[in-house]
């Protein structure tokens, strides 16, 4: 697969703002500046900007409690997205969401969403929206392996197929829900047959592989944009932080997260693949390297500085009209 | 003016919604019915036959009937919202909030708050409540006093023909998403109805009798019963007035707490059971704001903290009758 320089560029871009943007948070976090629970994305990069960099403004993606690494690469506002983390009025959504539901719907982002499988229905929904209106907007959920256990999943993903929408659903194994492996938590030793039972196709890609996941994300938009009903992605990849940070990771084997960092890797996966192909320097690489750490650093500095909520706020945006 | 059911009241509104506007279709379970089947497609138009007619109107695309899959066709309903569209769903059985519950609260009632004011979510979920069929513990219960514990959702209870429509027709209108109670008891019972189409504003009460010694509120079914029982005790000189809300949320307090203020007594009657109830709520909500006008203790009337039973003798025990609200009346003048 040959793709054009700008699309290499701000796939690389839109991975390494999303890398950076969680390492940040983790250390932040960590002192202490952000409040509340926040689950990170990293390692996972390559599952968000592959399926994104197919999508347009009209598409609209529904996102998980991990959701920060969907919102950048659909485009969301970083700095925005850090001031939300510390919780400002002037947050994506005025502090009111924090970090399990940033949302931008300029940019066709229903929201990151607490609820493990809460999202893929309303897609659904989203996707029938399309149908309705006649035209070739898609809709995409994505979810973690924890949520193809619930039934919300089993109901959307039928009802797609009922009513042949242009639902995506992308399946990111990062191998545990919450503390527990998916050999245990999946009763049945084929997931993506299991999946394809429901009645649509099912596109597997390694979620250290960012072209990879392009092509298999590829085929399902395509297949969902023709008219052709649903489709499936799954994307395997391992989480390089625990489930929550503070999470002690009991789960993991010895040596595993070094593994994972070491040898499943999106950014040193791409870079590689470049030297190998030549169709982008390294110097180059290195200056978006440096333009993404310029715009964390200014987005955790304006974060830092931006203003506090105040209490009459509470009340605000519950509804648009109440009261007789 | 003509005379028409319940029923055909909120299917007149749900026709000339789609019909003034391409955002609005209807989804759920059998809206259309008969799909896959030997049947003609649309010939069922939902269960209690609030859809009649509309398949054929409209076709699938805005007649969209799914399986049984309460958390997807509400997520769905949520979803098209968030994009723009008008979604009326039918959910059936008012019981069936538990099977849907996370989407209704978690997703549709939190979209504007948590996303920061940054969207809509118009979307209405119908639902057939009450008791009255001997329909068990499963297919009666009202569940509109624990949606209304949820901020973020609307919710309309009509007690007649007239308000369903001009209540419908508003629920479709507005940005914020709407829980709608049909009372299913009701659908048969008919009013005068204007053919046209007209909006009756939320939190907004129907005062439907007027007097000087007690203040009723009833919701839904218990309207009728409240107005009979008032009816009944006018005839010995006692006179209430009867507070129809409409909405449980938003709740016109005013006009509840102006009439407590002029009349000093309070009876709250509702179908549902009494914990965390709609009549506890504005019993409080007097005890609060109008204890010095209180010239005698408020009383409920509501049915048991029971399941409803199967019997048609023990469910009629169960739901408050208008003997208990004679009786509830005469309790806080004494």
């Amino acid at each position: 697969m040959t793709l054009p320089r700008e699309t290499l560029l701000r796939a690389y871009r839109q991975m390494k703002t999303i890398r950076e943007f969680e390492e940040r948070a983790h250390a932040e976090i960590m002192n202490g500046q952000i409040p509340g629970f926040t689950h990170l994305y990293t390692g996972q990069e390559a599952n968000a900007v592959g399926v994104c960099e197919h999508l347009s403004d009209a598409d609209t993606i529904i996102s998980t409690h991990r959701g920060h690494g969907h919102c950048i690469a659909k485009g969301a506002d970083v700095i925005g997205m850090m001031k939300e983390l510390w919780g400002s009025s002037e947050g994506l959504c005025k502090g009111k969401g924090g970090s399990m539901h940033v949302a931008d719907f300029e940019r066709g982002i229903l929201g990151a969403n607490g609820i493990v499988a809460g999202g893929p229905p309303i897609s659904v929904g989203s996707a029938l929206a399309a149908k309705i209106r006649g035209n070739t907007n898609v809709a995409v959920s994505f979810s973690g392996d924890g949520s193809v256990n619930q039934g919300t999943c089993f109901e959307a993903m039928n009802l797609a197929v009922v009513l042949q929408v242009p639902a995506i659903f992308v399946i990111e194994n990062n191998y545990y829900s919450e503390h527990t492996n998916i050999s245990y938590a999946v009763g049945c030793d084929d997931l993506k047959a299991r999946t394809e039972a429901f009645g649509f196709p099912v596109f597997v890609a390694d979620g250290a592989d960012f072209f990879a996941v392009y092509e298999a994300a590829g085929k399902a938009i395509e297949h969902a944009r023709a008219g052709k009903g649903p489709a499936g992605v799954f994307a395997e990849q391992g989480r390089y932080h625990g489930h929550f940070v503070g999470d002690p990771q009991h789960y993991r084997g010895a040596g595993e997260l070094d593994d994972l960092r070491k040898n499943h890797d999106c950014l040193k996966n791409f870079r590689a693949r470049m030297q190998e192909t030549g169709e982008l320097a390294s110097e180059e690489l290195d200056a978006v390297d440096a333009e993404v750490m310029a715009l964390i650093d200014r987005a955790v500095a304006e974060a830092k500085a931006a203003p506090r909520p105040t209490p009459e706020q509470v009340e605000q945006d519950v509804y648009i009209t109440y009261g007789a | 003016m003509p005379v028409k059911t319940m029923r055909d009241a909120i299917n007149e509104a749900l026709h000339q919604a789609m019909a003034a506007d391409d955002s609005v279709f209807v989804i759920g379970e059998d809206v259309a019915g008969c799909m896959g089947s030997n049947g003609k497609p649309g010939s069922v138009g939902g269960v209690f036959g609030v859809t009649t007619g509309i398949y054929d109107k409209f076709g699938p695309l805005r007649c969209v009937d799914t399986p049984i899959s309460e958390s997807a066709i509400v997520g769905a309903a949520a979803g098209a919202a968030l994009v723009g569209m008008r979604p009326v769903a039918e959910i059936m059985f008012a019981d069936f909030v538990g099977v849907c519950m996370d989407q209704l609260v978690n997703q549709m009632g939190k979209f504007r708050y948590m996303f920061g004011g940054k969207t809509t979510c118009p979307a209405v979920i119908r639902f057939a409540a009450g008791g009255g069929f001997s329909a068990a513990a499963q297919h009666s219960q009202s569940m509109y006093q624990v949606m209304t514990s949820f901020p973020g959702l609307k919710v309309v209870i009509p007690s007649n023909a007239y308000d369903a429509k001009g209540l419908m027709l508003q629920a479709i209108a507005e940005d914020d998403p709407v829980l709608f109670f049909e009372p299913k008891a009701l659908y048969q019972e008919s009013c005068e109805v204007p053919d046209e189409m007209y909006t009756i504003p939320f939190g907004k009460a129907a005062i439907l009798r007027e007097g000087d010694d007690c203040t009723v509120v009833a919701f839904g079914q218990m309207v009728g019963r409240a107005a009979a029982a008032i009816d009944a005790l006018a005839e010995e000189g006692i006179t209430c007035d009867l507070i129809d809300p409409r909405t449980s949320s938003p709740l016109d307090t005013a006009t509840i707490l102006e009439s407590v203020e002029a009349t000093g007594r309070l009876v709250v009657v509702d179908e549902s059971p009494p914990r965390c109830g709609l009549t506890a709520d504005i019993a409080g909500l007097a005890a609060d704001r109008a204890f010095h006008a209180l010239k005698g203790p408020i009383k409920q009337v509501c049915a048991p903290h029971s399941p409803t039973p199967f019997a048609p003798e023990l469910e009629a025990a169960y739901l408050p009758s208008v003997e208990k609200i004679i009786a509830a009346i005469r309790g806080t003048m004494s």
